[in-house]
Order: C-alpha cells, then sequence, then structure tokens
C-alpha cells in the first residue's frame, strides 16, 4: 500500500521543529511500523538525505525503547501494543499517518522523534527499590506470599517505562508509571519494610522532574501498552496518605 | 602462549569454588574504595556486577548504549532461570544441573566452571526474591517452577513469559540503590568502541557520547565487559536491532583471544520468516514446548497441497501427521534441546515436508493441551506469548497451530575467560553471554539468565578482588599516550567511514553478510561451504571500505554512525567465525558439520582430537588467526554421544 507520512523532524534539543512530509510507496501489511519507517529510512540515506532518527531496540514489546505519537495516539492506534508490534495491516492504503516523539516538558527532544526519558531513572533511583545487598538474604521459600498478591505485584511489575502514560496525559503526569513501582513493592512482604520512605521519595522526584499533576482522567492506562491498571493510582494515593500522616522521612 | 585456566587443583569437584573462595585475596572495606572498575552494558550480569560492586564499596562507572540501562536485551528473555532448589522433589540437585548442563553442551565445557554455575544458581533465586521479584507461585504462596529442554526434572523458575524482564528489573533496581548512594555513576547512551592497555594491563576505555558524538576516555583500576552476545552477526535473529559484537571484538583486537566463534545456538522456536523487509526475528518461548507438540505432514504430498492453499491445517487428520520429536525420542519428546529440535526442523523442511508459504516452518500445536486441561489454564501460562504470535502473524494460535521455525538466538562463544572469568588480558573480564565458559557447544534453556546473575552477583565480587589486591591504587590519567591513542584511532576509524560517500547502505552490507552466514555457518555447515564463505566475507568487507555511505556528522546522534562502526566489526567477526567452524572437524552441538554425523543425522563429536576450547588470537584484519588449544579434562562426567532416545 502507498501511504503519506507527516514527521516531526528536530535537529536537536535547542533547534526547532517542523512536520515534513514523505510519501512511501508499496508498503506490505505485514511489516511492523517500524518496518516502514526502516523502508523510508533507507530510501532517504540512498537519496543522501537524512534518516530519521528514533529510538527502538528489541522490537518484541518488552524493552520499552520504542515510542512515537502516532495519528495523536501513543504507540498507535492497537490496544495493549507498543509501536514496534503495531503491523501496518491496522492502515489502509491511502492513509495519512502523523508521527511525533512523546511531547512533555520532562522528555525533551533530543533529534526528530527521540526524547530524554532519563526523568524516569532518577525517579527509580529514588526509591524504586528493595535495600538488600547481595547474599545474606533468607531462603527463597522463607516467606509465602498469597498468589494472588504475587499476581497483583506482577501486573503492576510489567510496567516497560516507555513514557506512553505521560505522553497520553494532557497533564504529563507520571503517576501510573511511579504507582506501578509502589504498588509492586508495598505489595510484597519484602518491600514492606521501606513502604513509606519509597513512596515519599519517589513521589518527590516525580514533582522536581517538572511531571504535571494528575486529574484522574484515566488516558494513562487506556493507552499503556502494557495494561498497568489505574488501581495502582489508587494504591499510591492510599500508600502517601499513609506515608505522610506517619512519616519515618525525617 | 599459554592457556591456563588458572582452576584451583587438588580439590574435588564440589570444593574447588569454596576454597577458591577461601584462597583469594581480599579487599578491606576501607580499601575498596581507592580502586575504580568499569563495567560495560548492563543487562543481568553487567547490573547484577555493577550494583554488587558498588555495595561492596569499589568505584563504578556502568555504560550502556541504551536510553536506559534496563533495556539491556536480558529483558527480553520469556521462558525462565534454573536453578538446584529442588523444591519440586523430583530427584534434582546440584550435581544433576551441573550434570545435565555438561551433557546439552555436549561436552565442550569446562567441569569446574559449570558446577560452581550450579552450586550459585540456588543464591540467585534467594537474591531475587528478596529484591521483589514476582516469581510464579502456587496457591501454597511458594515459588511454582516449570520443565524446560534437556531436563527431566522441574528446575526453572519464571515469571510468566517475562522472567528476564522481572529478574532484570531487580537488577536495575539493585544497580539505581547504588547510583542513588553514588557508588556507581550511570552512563547511558554511551558506546564503548576501544579498549585501553596499559604496561599489558586493561586500564580503562573509550566511549562515544552518542547524543552529542563527543570521543572521552574512562580511566579504571579494572574493566568488565558484559555487553552480550554476537548473534546480530547474521543481521536477522532473536537479539535487538542494537545487540551488537564491538565492545568485544575491539577488546579482541587488543589481545583477548576469542573463543569457540562457531558455537551459535539456533533456537528451535520463533516466529517464520515473513519478506524481505524484516528487520529482526521473534523467539516464541521454549517453554511452549512443555505443552505444544511438534509436527510436520507425513507426506511432502499433503505438504505441497497445504503450502498451495488447497488444504488447511485442520483439515489434515491425525493419521497424516508426523509428530517426529516425539517418534525419533520418546524419552524426551518435545522438550528435547534446542540444537536437537532445531536440526530436526531443518531436517523436515528440506524433505519438503515443511508449512507455511515458504515451507520454512513446522507446527507448533497446543488442540491437545487445550482440550486436557483448558483454554484458560493455557492462558495463564503463555497468554502473553499466544498475544505476541497473533500480533505478528494475525493467526489465532488458540484456534490453529502456530508456524515455526528456527532462528540465531544466542552465541555460546565469546571472550577466553580463566576460572576468574578474566580474559587473556590482565585486568579485562568478560560476564554473561560476552564469555565463552558455561555452555559449551550448546546451551540449555533457561541456563543464560542463570549464568548471567551467577558471574554478577557471585562470582565477579570474589574473583575481581583477587586482581586488584595486587594492585596499586594510582590511576592512569587520560592523558596518557594509551588514551591519547585509542582516542585517535576510533576518531580516524568515524573519519573514515563518513568519508567513503559511497552508494550501499550499512544495512545492505549487514543483510548481505547475515545471509552469507546463515547459508554457510549456520544450522548445517560444511568445508566447501565454508571455504567459500571466508572468501565471500572478505569480499565484502573490502567492498564495505569503499562503498558503504554513512550520511551526517559525528558531532550528533547519528544512528546510522553507530551501526557503521558495529557492521564494520561484523563483518570480521563473521570471518572469525567461519575459520572456526573450518577448523573444527567434528559436529558438536550447536556446530553441525555435515561430514560428522551418524547414520541417525545426529551430531558425531570427535573426542580423541577436538575435545579442546579452539581460542583465536588477533593477527591483522586480513590476517589468519592463531589457533590456541586449552584441552578440556572431563573427570566427572563420561564423555558419551548424547542421546535423548
Amino acid at each position: 500500500m502507498d501511504l503519506t507520512l507527516r514527521v516531526w523532524r528536530q535537529k536537536d534539543r535547542n533547534a526547532a521543529g517542523a512536520l515534513v512530509t514523505y510519501p512511501v510507496k508499496g508498503i506490505s501489511p505485514d511489516m511492523s511500523f517500524l518496518e516502514m519507517l526502516d523502508v523510508l529510512n533507507e530510501d532517504l540515506l540512498i537519496r543522501g538525505e537524512e534518516p530519521i532518527a528514533f529510538d527502538h531496540d528489541c522490537r518484541e514489546g518488552i524493552c520499552g525503547m520504542c515510542s512515537l505519537f502516532i495519528n495523536g495516539r501513543a504507540h498507535g492506534p492497537e490496544k495493549g501494543t507498543t509501536t514496534c508490534q503495531l503491523h501496518m495491516r491496522h492502515f489502509k492504503d491511502g492513509d495519512t499517518i502523523t508521527i511525533e516523539p512523546w511531547r512533555a516538558a520532562a522528555f525533551p527532544v533530543h533529534k526528530d522523534l527521540v526524547v530524554d526519558r532519563s526523568a524516569f531513572d532518577r525517579i527509580q533511583q529514588a526509591g524504586g527499590y528493595i535495600s538488600v545487598n547481595t547474599g545474606g538474604v533468607p531462603d527463597a521459600n522463607a516467606i509465602p506470599i498469597p498468589k494472588s498478591v504475587a499476581d497483583k505485584a506482577f501486573d503492576a511489575a510489567t510496567c516497560i517505562q516507555c513514557g506512553a502514560c505521560v505522553a497520553a496525559c494532557k497533564n504529563a503526569s507520571a503517576m501510573l508509571f511511579v504507582s506501578a513501582k509502589v504498588s509492586q513493592l508495598a505489595l510484597l512482604p519484602q518491600g514492606k519494610t521501606e513502604r513509606k520512605t519509597r513512596v515519599e521519595n519517589m513521589v518527590a522526584q516525580m514533582d522536581k522532574e517538572g511531571f504535571g499533576a494528575c486529574t484522574n482522567t484515566g488516558a494513562c492506562a487506556a493507552e499503556c501498552p502494557v495494561g498497568i491498571s489505574l488501581e495502582n493510582i489508587n494504591m499510591l494515593r492510599s500508600e502517601y496518605i499513609l506515608a505522610k500522616a506517619t512519616s519515618e522521612n525525617l | 602462549m599459554i592457556l591456563d585456566s588458572k582452576i584451583p587443583e587438588g580439590y574435588s569437584l564440589a570444593e574447588v569454588w569454596d576454597n577458591h573462595k577461601f584462597n583469594v585475596k581480599l579487599v578491606n572495606p576501607a580499601n575498596k574504595r581507592k580502586y575504580d572498575i568499569i563495567v560495560v552494558g548492563t543487562g543481568l550480569a553487567g547490573a547484577s556486577a555493577a550494583a554488587t560492586f558498588g555495595e561492596l564499596g569499589y568505584n563504578v562507572k556502568a555504560f550502556c548504549f541504551q536510553d536506559s540501562p534496563r533495556r539491556a536485551h536480558s529483558i527480553a528473555a520469556q521462558g525462565g532461570i534454573n536453578a538446584a532448589k529442588n523444591y519440586q522433589n523430583d530427584g534434582d540437585s546440584v550435581f544433576r544441573l551441573f550434570y545435565d548442563t555438561i551433557k546439552g553442551g555436549d561436552y565442550r565445557s569446562r567441569e569446574a566452571n559449570v558446577y560452581r554455575l550450579a552450586q550459585v544458581s540456588v543464591n540467585i533465586i534467594d537474591q531475587c526474591v528478596a529484591q521483589g521479584v514476582p516469581f510464579a507461585r502456587d496457591y501454597g504462596g511458594l515459588l511454582a517452577n516449570r520443565s524446560f529442554g534437556g531436563a527431566q526434572v522441574s528446575r526453572t523458575f519464571y515469571a510468566r513469559g517475562q522472567t528476564g524482564q522481572q529478574l532484570l528489573l531487580g537488577a536495575y533496581s539493585a544497580l539505581n540503590r547504588q547510583i542513588a548512594y553514588g557508588k556507581v555513576k550511570m552512563y547511558p547512551r554511551t558506546e564503548m568502541l576501544d579498549l585501553v592497555v596499559v604496561d599489558g594491563k586493561a586500564r580503562g576505555i573509550v566511549v562515544r557520547n552518542l547524543i552529542t558524538g563527543k570521543v572521552e576516555s574512562h580511566s579504571a583500576h579494572a574493566v568488565v565487559l558484559a555487553t552480550g552476545g554476537y548473534g546480530n552477526v547474521f543481521f536477522l535473529s532473536t537479539n535487538a536491532m542494537g545487540s551488537n559484537a564491538t565492545a568485544g571484538w575491539r577488546a579482541h583486537k587488543k589481545g583477548a583471544l576469542f573463543a569457540n566463534p562457531c558455537f551459535t545456538q539456533i533456537h528451535p522456536t520463533c516466529i517464520p520468516v515473513s519478506g524481505g523487509y524484516q528487520s529482526k526475528l521473534t523467539l516464541m518461548s521454549e517453554s511452549l514446548r512443555n505443552d505444544g507438540r511438534v509436527w510436520v505432514p507425513k507426506t511432502v504430498e499433503i505438504a505441497q497441497r497445504l503450502r498451495k492453499g488447497e488444504i488447511t491445517v485442520n483439515d489434515i487428520p491425525e493419521g497424516d501427521r508426523d509428530y517426529y520429536l516425539e517418534r525419533k525420542y520418546p524419552a524426551f519428546g518435545n522438550l528435547v534441546p534446542r540444537d536437537v529440535a532445531s536440526r530436526n526442523a531443518k531436517l523436515v523442511c528440506d524433505e519438503g515436508r515443511g508449512v507455511g508459504s515458504s515451507g520454512l516452518a513446522v507446527y507448533l500445536d497446543f488442540a491437545d493441551a487445550i482440550k486436557r486441561d483448558g483454554q484458560p489454564a493455557i492462558a495463564a501460562k503463555y497468554g502473553n506469548l499466544f498475544e505476541m504470535y497473533q500480533k505478528i502473524t494475525d493467526e489465532n494460535p488458540y484456534e490453529r497451530p502456530m508456524r515455526i521455525y528456527p532462528a540465531v538466538h544466542y552465541t555460546m562463544g565469546g571472550l577466553w575467560v580463566d576460572y576468574n572469568l578474566m580474559t587473556t588480558v590482565p585486568g579485562l573480564y568478560a560476564a554473561g553471554e560476552c564469555n565463552f565458559s558455561d555452555h559449551g557447544a550448546n546451551r540449555l534453556g533457561a541456563s543464560a539468565l542463570m549464568q548471567g546473575l551467577a558471574d554478577g552477583y557471585f562470582v565477579l565480587p570474589y574473583t575481581i578482588g583477587d586482581y586488584l589486591a595486587k594492585m596499586p591504587y594510582d590511576k592512569v590519567p587520560t592523558d596518557h599516550p594509551a588514551f591519547v591513542e585509542a582516542e585517535q584511532s576510533v576518531k580516524d576509524m568515524t573519519d573514515r567511514l563518513l568519508s567513503i560517500k559511497g552508494k550501499r547502505t550499512v544495512d545492505d552490507f549487514h543483510k548481505e553478510l547475515g545471509q552469507i552466514m546463515w547459508d554457510y555457518c549456520g544450522m548445517a555447515r560444511n568445508a566447501e561451504g565454508l571455504a567459500f564463505a571466508k572468501q565471500a566475507i572478505r569480499k565484502l568487507r573490502e567492498e564495505f571500505w569503499k562503498d558503504v555511505k554513512v550520511t551526517g556528522v559525528n558531532e550528533e546522534l547519528n544512528q546510522t554512525l553507530e551501526k557503521a562502526h558495529r557492521v564494520a566489526d561484523f563483518l570480521e567477526l563473521g570471518e572469525l567465525m567461519v575459520t572456526d567452524a573450518l577448523h573444527r572437524e567434528e559436529s558438536c552441538g550447536g556446530h553441525f558439520r555435515e561430514e560428522y554425523q551418524t547414520p541417525e543425522n545426529e551430531a558425531l563429536r570427535d573426542d580423541e582430537n577436538f575435545a579442546y576450547v579452539a581460542a583465536w588470537e588477533f593477527t591483522g584484519v586480513n590476517g589468519e588467526p592463531k589457533l590456541h588449544k586449552e584441552e578440556l579434562k572431563f573427570e566427572n562426567v563420561k564423555l558419551t554421544q548424547r542421546s535423548y532416545k
């Protein structure tokens, strides 16, 4: 099929960007979206033009490196799908597709469609861990964990840190991302020791990074490619209130 | 050069590691802060090593080319991690895990290394649970296990089909904690382009900042490479797009020997290739073979009618299906090791019984399992894999069997290391898939995660201290001539790549190299084909340096330039793989030479002449590499023809 792409091009963090139109022809419906961009980039290279920079790595939907705001949707039109797993069979011959980077003040653009998501890493560094050193831990079966609790923690732990929640939110809030880690660790017995300091420190870092406030629109969960639930935000709020009411972060 | 594995002598197998841990030198806690360690790569091996070094008190600098350390390709591992916990009371033990791994590797790995791996496997599970890794659990709240290929016990711990993700996030969280404490300084979007050797010792690296293009030097007392495997030599593989061999290869050019490069693992259960635009292949976890049955039509005629679309898969009656793994290997059935499963898939496709439009696929059928356990039970075990399959192929695997075909997945070869995981360059260590050490000629499923975390959490933290304890505290300044020279050679190579301004793209060269490797150094190899491949690669490499087209400049985010550096290295490494495959005149594990097979088409080893590690020394880009041999001694297992019947 033949398509028209409108792609955000921006030289670097400080340059002004603009949408540039590119026609692409002969696209197979079995191609992934990123393979379609590969085809365009090979054409651009042959013509001596600069290829479009975009982030990607595993192309299996698990590393969280790919992004792209496609026709106004984070990771495009398919529910529960990262851009790398989106296939062209979901588009029609003759379609015009607009491709933009994640748009959020906390995610500045490096180049074209590549953004800086290091704010997420800094939030994780603020408390997204259990403080155990290597060695000297109890036997793995020493503390039974009810299957339902373990499953719930697992669901929260599947966040791929892609940033779609922030991109989808009109306030560019990072609440869903932060809540996934807070919930996972607060649910598990191993994580309970530090639950109060963890939630306070992670939320403080989130605010410092310039993410917006949460107004409960639910756009984040609707667009999350791995189905992180809004329940996690509820849990974050209750964890936060509990922590603040009985703060240990002196 | 005499290769010394440095395995402590005079101890029984079970005592080697404990005694070694006692005999190695220690660095006292106050002195650890005087030593700097560089860790390149932040997958399971790199992240676990960097975090643990930080906990011990060393100053660590960690590097990855991705935008976050959590994106390393360990994240994509699906099925699970082995450990000899024997929680299932089904006869597992450290010795059995050791034995299965040695046998699965077709007797081409070191006994002492593999035994240590099996020993520390139990600690890994404890560590991960303490970090909050949400492994699968039974209703009583204890950990669940599943079985995997090459084993008759259930020793694989898992987190649905996302075990690698959860383990890496555990290691990433430990790393984050050390970053917050200031013990680890993290450099994402930074690629190592050279190793710096001063007075014969590894003393630092030269990197390129992938955002600004700036070339920088970093000095340290020891360097750890945990940069993964080189499966992307084949262009199409299950590796991530960015996975590359550059760090290890450039260390090889600085003196680190490269061991068993021809030992590559072709994974039996991947989604088949659909077209020339294909950028990578997707694995369907081996765990699927627990419940899926592998088959092709009994006759070529039925397969042809199927490929033409005259009949559909569900029209084929039970009697016309050949469940060839169950038929040939009744003891292990669909759970034979990966090399055996892959080779048999190739055999039936070569006979003309393959399915799918290309004829290069076999079925993996869940109909019986769904009938037996119900769809919800199957969905609970494999739901995300079934979804992934449907997204890619637009077919529903609950209703019709999956089509699968082997694809390049893992490389057992890698930098040669001794028992301490040190390469032949003093102070340079290699961990995880980057080294050659534990899997012999074939890796068993769920053992890569085990090895990565064993190396990083429980081996390197002991062995690196033994080296550092003998090192002076002095740092080598980054204006030392060795750093200046290495920086210059990186800049020169970049300038050269940018100045060619030829007509062919980097991907174009990479695809052609991949096709040569797949055709002649893939699932089946022979002397004639390998000799041809060697010349073809040399010619292609020559053409690359005359006609490659790299646009843009160095001082920017330039993904084409990044790829050009990596593909330039693949074009050299590919030749070494072929050279190694040509010299190894036997079949073992993933290395199948057509000239050496049993009457039943199984790999025919030659233990008399080839029970050694082939470690190659670099002698120049167009020179012939020099072979060094490390003889393998087997004192605790008997070398037998592997049988899974």
